[in-house]
């Protein structure tokens, strides 16, 4: 809501300043979003009037100017123009030498094309107070020679711009917001209340309610004779402009004045389009109404119409049609002031892809005693601005529907239980009575009328907000919360995301956070066959759908860094990604991350060599010991990944994950410049660690034997590492690959594996028939199993 | 007078034997030359141990004087041998120094430079102020219902702050969370009270320019018990917000509104940038909106199945990149979702 400063103290006018008043009303919550002063947008600009223009002789589109501006300087002024309507007769607005003109614009003495110009003719768009950009501003007749036209704009003023949150519908006239300032300023509010008044013809039309859960209350009347010619009075397109609202013709500002002065919605129609009566009724599904920006729009059976016995005429509380508006030859009106259900109204609007002046109030709700007000107002304002005889108001109302003043209790010990701080009862009687509700006292606290315009207060907490507003909520004190000292449980096997950023960050990640919704094609590229969910209303193209993965976002993070000159990229990121599988939605919380380019940052003693799957798996490696109990890796082919490396990730028995380099083919469609290493894991089976677990000491030495075990190169050296364990029995203490090799001495397509044993009894020193029992049962189950023949 | 003439002969060749070890030992570059040189003198077969075999022929009474004579020669040479000793030891350490000395100013091995996301490294600290005071982290679906993100916390169909909310839909029933509100009804559905709980997460809000993206972080307070009001909503946010800046800011409450609080307000903090004084991060104001909060509406509570005549409650939501932002001086929010790698790394 934006208004005019001198509207709005026409109404309340306490003695405090501009800056003053808009603190009052932010601290209140009517948050002021600013507030302009209309008077610093130029000065030096006075009314003047061309008495004579002839043709510039070296510009056909110049006029050569003789100005007067009165007393404004001794002598009239010569002034080149190129404005097409600059003709001799006409009041303008003159900039003189000296003025200054929004922009920071000086008017300086200049020669145009030869001829002296001494000043400058001024369009409203120059001045910016208008927007006829056509040709320079034409003032009224009987503007006075000489005056600032900051004084004849009556431009001391400033415009104050309030965000209203929508529970106060009531602050979008200047009455509500009057109201609001007396309150917190103690000062009387002058109120205009216009007089009944006697109707000078007996023609009405009939009205009838259809739909009186959504238009309980309707109020029509004719006016007929107005005189279409007649001209908006200037106070009034000062008043609704500084409102941001265009004038358009009489009758139209008269209906928007009244909006803004009273917050209630006014609708004019022309009476001879009116066919037979008003029908105040739900739409038909699929009837089709031509609105008053042109747009024809087909109606659904849930949109309350304002239509005649033939025809829909408005949407309800949203915009009037087309055909039935008036216009510059209409004589005869017929006036609507209506109370609309707010929940009727409410998303019309926006489903027609609207949003009105009207329709904004009446979503909010508007004073539903207020109609009969309304009509006067706006009877008064027409009769004194367009004339014509006015009929008696046309009033159909269904009581039963009508909303009715709210009875309310509020307690005294539920106001402290609430706050946290004792109001004394005077204080409560006092604020509440000053906001217009009216208290009788009871024993507990008191009964609570509430008025019909603060249609927002409905229950015994929002009498609480409203007595802590108008007091203060910075006059109240701070308090520490109060509460036992308990102790949390604190599984110690329990890992917590930050565990997990935490082993990724020390290994030398960067953590990134990438957008939920993704381009449907580029997930497909790096998950097909998982059709994505898509959004109904997405922003973009590029996030459409919903991810599969957490590739998306880390390639495409990728791709960005690799174009900003990165040689080495390590990423993860943690969230969900949205698996729709039929009926149900999977939203799984999951870790994945994206290795490229160097291994290790270059440097004095790097190599410069390039990142592989070991790197990664390492890394990954590291996260599980922190995050599981077991974990292991098996071979997988998967679709985005090289067939010959990519594993599947098992944590305690379960496939969590993947791990490998993204296929070659793949990575030339997403468009990726390096080769790179990917990993991804559910996160629901990385929380619970390991617990230490105490086993004694031996003091006896352990031994180690090497093995080189030559093997079919497709033998994979996890799985004999992993019988060698499993078949090493009690007294093997560790067991690790230490060397692979290839090539020379060996037959091609195999590989020799070097194997340390490390072995150590409890209790006493090893013996060698001991350790080569062990030794030798390993090795033969290895050469039964794998065919793994010790290397010579 | 033999006697006395033997016992300064053989004075004389001890004397002799001790200059002839400082030449020898002198002359010595190494441990194993030092070792013969100190074998041939003090050895069992040395020169000094011989003239002890001298003493034989000594009378008895002059037997102990000779003794000590020879024995303090030995102590003479023994020194001599142990100092070269150190010498020789101390030169192979000081050659070995200055082998091995490298330039310490070259860059340590394998230097890891990994970081936490901002967003994440500010939802950490709040998390932790909040721990402290016994609150614990709750999380629920991004993919939500209208019911939870809306009609539970009193916002039914139509209802002006569903179009506030800019809401990605799915479909007629499902949504992109618009706040981490929901969380907040679903650790109430689930769990009895009282409940101390910060939600931190996503949100998404069909919205995108300069100072808005589409998906954002939240988080989302509350503290329900038999005793809660408004001044210990206004206490618990002072405190944090003094905390988190490190700074002994002023911190205003303004009544707003919220369908899901009541009393409503938005809690100012004093510009961080410019003290207070204005300046364009804060519209000339002095002031910097910073979070939401209020008393939990009693039909959120009722919702949910709790008594509000029993239980009272706050709720308070922030949104984590602004303070990110103000904390650290970011000037453009849409660089947390680009993920430069230069802009990331500033808060390692």
């Amino acid at each position: 809501m934006k208004f005019s400063e001198k509207w709005l103290r026409e109404w309340v006018n306490p003695e405090i300043s501009t800056q003053q008043l808009v603190e009052k009303l932010t601290m209140a919550g009517l948050e002021v979003d600013g507030f302009e002063y209309l008077g610093n947008k130029f000065s030096g600009v006075v009314v003047g009037e061309i008495l004579e223009a002839e043709q510039h002789p070296d510009a056909d589109k110049l006029r050569v100017c003789k100005v007067s501006v009165g007393s404004a300087s001794d002598e009239d002024l010569q002034i080149i123009c190129g404005a097409p309507n600059a003709r001799a007769g006409i009041k303008v607005a003159v900039a003189m030498i000296g003025a200054v003109l929004p922009g920071d614009f000086k008017i300086k003495k200049a020669k145009l094309r030869g001829v002296a110009s001494h000043g400058m003719l001024c369009s409203s768009t120059e001045l910016e107070i208008g927007e006829d950009g056509d040709g320079i501003l034409e003032l009224d007749s009987q503007a006075p020679l000489g005056q600032d036209l900051k004084d004849y704009f009556d431009l001391n003023d400033h415009v104050i711009e309030v965000d209203l949150t929508p529970n106060r519908g009531d602050c979008l006239g200047i009455r509500g917001i009057a109201r609001e300032v007396g309150v917190l300023t103690q000062t009387a509010v002058t109120e205009h209340k216009p007089q009944a008044l006697t109707p000078e013809i007996s023609d009405v039309i009939p009205v009838k309610l259809s739909a009186p859960q959504a238009c309980p209350r309707y109020l029509g009347r004719i006016i007929k004779g107005i005189n279409p010619e007649a001209k908006t009075p200037d106070w009034m397109v000062k008043y609704i402009e500084r409102s941001g609202v265009r004038s358009i013709d009489p009758v139209v500002d008269v209906t928007n004045y009244v909006l803004l002065e009273l917050g209630h919605p006014m609708h004019a129609f022309d009476l001879k389009q009116i066919e037979g009566g008003i029908d105040v009724r739900m739409a038909k599904q699929g009837e089709k109404l031509t609105l008053l920006d042109g747009q024809e729009v087909e109606l659904t059976d849930d949109t309350l119409l304002i239509a005649d016995h033939k025809k829909p005429l408005a949407i309800a509380g949203v915009m009037g049609g087309e055909h039935s508006g008036i216009n510059t030859e209409t004589d005869n009106i017929f006036l609507e002031s209506a109370y609309f259900d707010p929940i009727a109204i409410a998303g019309r609007a926006r489903q027609y892809g609207l949003h009105t002046d009207a329709s904004h109030r009446y979503e909010r709700g508007v004073d539903f005693e207020l109609q009969r007000t309304a009509m006067e107002r706006a009877t008064e304002l027409l009769l004194e601005i367009v004339g014509g005889q006015p009929g008696d108001i046309i009033e159909a109302v269904d009581h039963d529907a009508m909303p009715t003043k709210r009875h309310l209790r509020l307690r005294r010990q539920r106001i402290e239980r609430v706050v946290g701080f004792p109001f004394a009862d005077d204080q409560v009687e006092d604020i509440l009575t000053r906001l217009g509700l009216k208290l009788t006292a009871n024993a507990d606290g008191w009964d609570v009328l509430v008025p019909s315009f603060r249609f927002d207060i409905d229950n015994e907490e929002s009498l609480i907000e409203e007595l802590v507003r108008v007091y203060g909520y910075n006059k109240l004190p701070s308090r520490k919360p109060q509460a036992e000292m308990a102790m949390f449980d604190q599984p110690e096997n329990r890992v917590w995301k930050n565990d997990m950023r935490d082993v990724l960050v020390k290994r030398g990640y960067q953590e990134v956070v990438t957008y939920s919704f993704v381009e449907p094609e580029f997930q497909l590229k790096l998950h097909p066959g998982i059709e994505p969910l898509p959004l109904i209303n997405p922003i973009s193209s590029e996030m459409a759908v919903m991810r599969t993965n957490l590739l998306p976002g880390l390639v495409n993070t990728a791709k960005f860094n690799i174009n900003r000159q990165q040689n080495r990229i390590r990423i993860f990121e943690l969230g969900l990604r949205f698996i729709n599988s039929g009926d149900t939605l999977q939203q799984i919380p999951t870790i994945a991350g994206l290795v490229c380019g160097l291994r290790q940052k270059e440097s004095w003693n790097t190599d410069g060599e390039k990142v592989d799957f070991y790197d990664l798996k390492g890394d990954v490696e590291a996260l599980l010991q922190a995050t599981s109990k077991t974990y292991s890796f098996e071979t997988l082919h998967m679709d985005i990944l090289h067939p010959g490396q990519a594993a599947e990730i098992i944590v305690d028995g379960h496939a969590v994950g993947y791990i490998g380099k993204i296929h070659p083919q793949v990575q030339q469609e997403i468009d990726l410049d390096m080769d790179a290493y990917v990993f991804q894991m559910d996160l629901a089976p990385l929380s619970e660690r390991k617990l230490p677990e105490f086993t004694p000491l031996s003091k006896f030495p352990s031994i180690r034997r090497d093995l080189a075990l030559v093997v079919e190169d497709s033998v994979k050296a996890g799985e004999l590492l992993d019988f060698i364990v499993k078949n090493g029995g009690n007294l093997l203490t560790d067991a690790h690959i230490f060397d692979i090799y290839k090539g020379e001495h060996l037959e091609p397509g195999k590989k020799s594996i070097a194997l340390a044993m490390t072995l150590r009894h409890p209790d006493k020193t090893l013996e060698d028939a001991e350790i080569n029992a062990v030794v030798d049962k390993v090795v033969s189950g290895l050469a039964e199993q794998y065919g793994a023949a010790l290397r010579n | 007078m033999v006697d006395t003439q033997g016992t300064s002969q053989q004075d004389s060749s001890l004397q002799e034997i001790i200059s002839q070890a400082e030449q020898e030992i002198s002359a010595v570059q190494s441990i194993p030359e030092l070792e013969q040189v100190k074998a041939r003198f003090v050895g069992k077969k040395g020169l000094i141990t011989a003239q002890m075999q001298q003493m034989a022929k000594l009378p008895p009474e002059e037997k102990p004087k000779f003794g000590a004579r020879v024995n303090e020669a030995k102590k003479e040479v023994f020194a001599i041998i142990e100092a070269k000793h150190k010498a020789i030891k101390d030169a192979e350490i000081a050659k070995k120094l200055a082998s091995e000395t490298i330039d310490v100013t070259l860059p340590g091995r394998n230097i890891q430079d990994g970081g936490v996301h901002p967003v994440n490294r500010t939802l950490h600290r709040i998390e932790s102020y909040f721990a402290q005071m016994g609150f614990s982290v709750e999380e629920g679906p991004e993919v939500e219902d209208n019911f939870h993100n809306f009609t539970a916390l009193n916002i039914p169909e139509h209802h002006p702050a569903r179009a506030m909310h800019d809401t990605f839909y799915i479909d007629a029933e499902r949504l992109l969370r618009t706040h981490t509100s929901p969380v907040q009804i679903r650790v109430m559905e689930e769990q009895k009270p009282p409940f101390r709980i910060i939600a931190p997460g996503r949100v998404y809000r069909c919205d995108s320019d300069l100072t808005h993206t589409p998906m954002f972080h939240q988080v989302e307070g509350l503290l329900v018990d038999e005793s809660t009001t408004f001044v210990d909503l206004k206490g618990i946010l002072d405190e944090f917000l003094k905390h988190f800046f490190e700074k002994d800011l002023a911190v205003r409450f303004r009544p707003s509104y919220f369908p899901f609080t009541e009393p409503s307000a938005e809690v100012d903090i004093q510009c961080v940038m410019c003290n207070g004084d204005g300046c364009r991060v804060c519209s000339h104001t002095g002031w910097l909106e910073i979070l939401g909060c209020g008393m939990v509406h009693p039909k959120v509570l009722e919702a949910v199945g709790i008594d509000s005549e029993k239980y009272t409650g706050f709720a308070f939501g922030m949104g984590v990149e602004r303070l990110t932002m103000l904390r650290y001086g970011v000037n453009d929010l849409r660089l947390f979702f680009e993920n430069d790698l230069n802009f990331l790394k500033q808060f390692n």
